[in-house]
């Protein structure tokens, strides 16, 4: 882990992070690095705690032991410290969460204007902007239920980036979409790779894993068993877990 | 019949003058007390969680009558604050309510999914930003209806401070009979009185359902 910048430290890392749900062990002592620019891609079956890694990255989840950093700052407990480093991590969630009362343009612009505290004015002509760059800015005036599914999560994903975040984390964006939506929902993504966001993403869609990611990290039962270069993970898997898991995926 | 109601009408007025004083005033007491008891109920604070749900615990549970009794008598001799019956009345009542109007309140959370708090959170919204700007006006919808039935019973319940000595409708009866008027037509009357009073409050109930059923 000796990156070439010692002085910048990495937009986030993960020191020895243990979680138990009731008696279940979800996250066994996962140790994690992902440095400024970095694109990693969580894979692993289902039930192997990913969701419950990007939850605990901005303390959706709590941790029961370990340390968790953001650009060189440990994770504060609740309050408005915690609130504060929140803003500067976006998450895109499987369901798109997007505020059902709302309109897009008001889902975009809502948190600059309540946290970054912008001019609504102001706010409202960025989200407009960003709602443009995903290619919705037509359905700005709608309401959530009103759009596609891959809208949806477009928006979600506009919604995140109002915030100007650090680092995306990323939960399964495409899982919940129609075959013909997940093309545009990754190309997104793809655009954000290209313009070096740090981001981490969890997901089943290997193509964008092959061709986006710096790093996957392969996790089984709350471990992390794997953490390689797409073209070794995908070409020669060193456990039996990821070789299992891969073998059950490409015959698909 | 008309004529009892003319002959007494001093009493009337002042009787439901007071009661429409005390479900006012109750009535905004209790839903801000209420409020705020669901929004400990619901807080990341475990201390608050437990002091709200032991105050409702509490509250639901005791007869109103028995909080009249702790306003009527033993409020005095706490040496607190001197103030009218009229006042206490208020008090016992907003005590009383609140503990419904959080219920009502809780549950209308509940019907809020998750993850609309989580994105929130998520943004960085602060929990009251969170509760103001995205859970309690998803809320609202679903509360109505039952908060009308906890305002109705409310208004029910203003007649309990007839034993406190405040003028309101309840106390029209017993006076009617020491002027030896008909008690019987007294209480059709008193009874027209507050369906009229409940008709205003149907019918917001109606408006505010029909508005938050199209914004959306
Ligand atoms: N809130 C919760 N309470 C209790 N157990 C939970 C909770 N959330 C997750 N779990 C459990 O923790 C484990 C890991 O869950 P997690 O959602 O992180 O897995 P995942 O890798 O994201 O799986 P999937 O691919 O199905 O989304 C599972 O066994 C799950 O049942
Ligand atoms: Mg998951």
């Amino acid at each position: 882990m000796s990156s070439p910048a010692k002085a910048t430290p990495p937009m986030i890392r993960l020191v020895g992070v243990h979680k138990r749900f009731g008696s279940q062990p979800v996250l066994k002592d996962i140790n994690l690095e992902i440095n400024r620019g970095e694109v990693v891609v969580v894979l692993g079956p289902s039930g192997a705690g990913k969701s419950t890694l990007c939850r605990t990255i901005n303390r959706l989840e709590p941790i029961d032991a370990g340390r968790i950093e953001i650009d060189g700052v440990a994770l504060p407990a609740e309050g408005r410290a915690l609130a504060r480093l929140r803003a500067d991590v976006g998450i895109v969630f499987q369901q798109f969460n997007l505020f059902a009362h709302k309109t897009i343009v008001q889902n975009v612009a809502l948190a600059p204007v309540l946290v970054r505290k912008l001019g609504k004015a102001d706010a409202r002509q960025a989200a407009m902007q960003l709602l443009a760059r995903v290619g919705i800015s037509d359905q700005a005036d709608k309401y959530p239920a009103q759009l596609s599914g891959g809208q949806q999560q477009r928006a979600a994903i506009a919604r995140a980036l109002a915030m100007r975040p650090k680092v995306m984390l990323f939960d399964e964006p495409t899982s919940a979409l129609d075959p013909e939506m997940v093309q545009e929902v990754l190309d997104v993504m793809t655009s954000l790779v290209q313009e070096g966001m740090t981001m981490l993403v969890v997901t089943h869609e290997m193509g964008f894993a092959r061709r986006a990611a710096d790093r996957v990290v392969f996790m089984s039962v709350g471990e992390i068993v794997e953490d390689s270069p797409p073209d070794q993970f995908f070409t020669a898997p060193r456990s039996d877990r990821a070789k299992d898991f891969l073998g059950k995926i490409l015959t698909h | 019949m008309i004529e009892l109601l003319v002959d007494n009408r001093d009493l009337f007025l002042t009787g439901f003058r007071n009661t429409i004083l005390l479900f006012l005033l109750a009535g905004i007491g209790a839903l801000v007390v209420g409020t705020l008891l669901a929004a400990m109920r619901v807080s990341p604070v475990p201390v608050l969680r437990l002091l709200g749900g032991g105050y409702v615990n509490i509250f639901r549970n005791t007869p109103l009558t028995l909080v009249f009794f702790f306003f009527a008598f033993a409020y005095p001799r706490l040496d607190l604050l001197d103030v009218s019956f009229f006042t206490r009345a208020v008090l016992a009542l907003i005590v009383y309510t609140a503990a419904f109007v959080c219920e009502v309140v809780r549950s209308g959370i509940n019907t809020v999914d998750v993850g609309q708090a989580e994105a929130s959170r998520a943004l960085g919204l602060t929990f009251t930003q969170t509760l103001t700007t995205i859970v309690v006006p998803q809320a609202i919808r679903s509360v109505v209806p039952p908060l009308t039935s906890v305002l109705n019973a409310l208004l029910k319940n203003t007649t309990v401070a007839a034993g406190f000595a405040v003028a309101e409708a309840g106390q029209i009866t017993p006076t009617l009979s020491e002027r030896g008027a008909s008690v019987l037509i007294g209480m059709v009357w008193i009874a027209i009185g507050f369906l009229i009073l409940v008709i205003p409050l149907t019918a917001t109930q109606r408006t505010l359902e029909k508005r938050w059923s199209v914004a959306r």
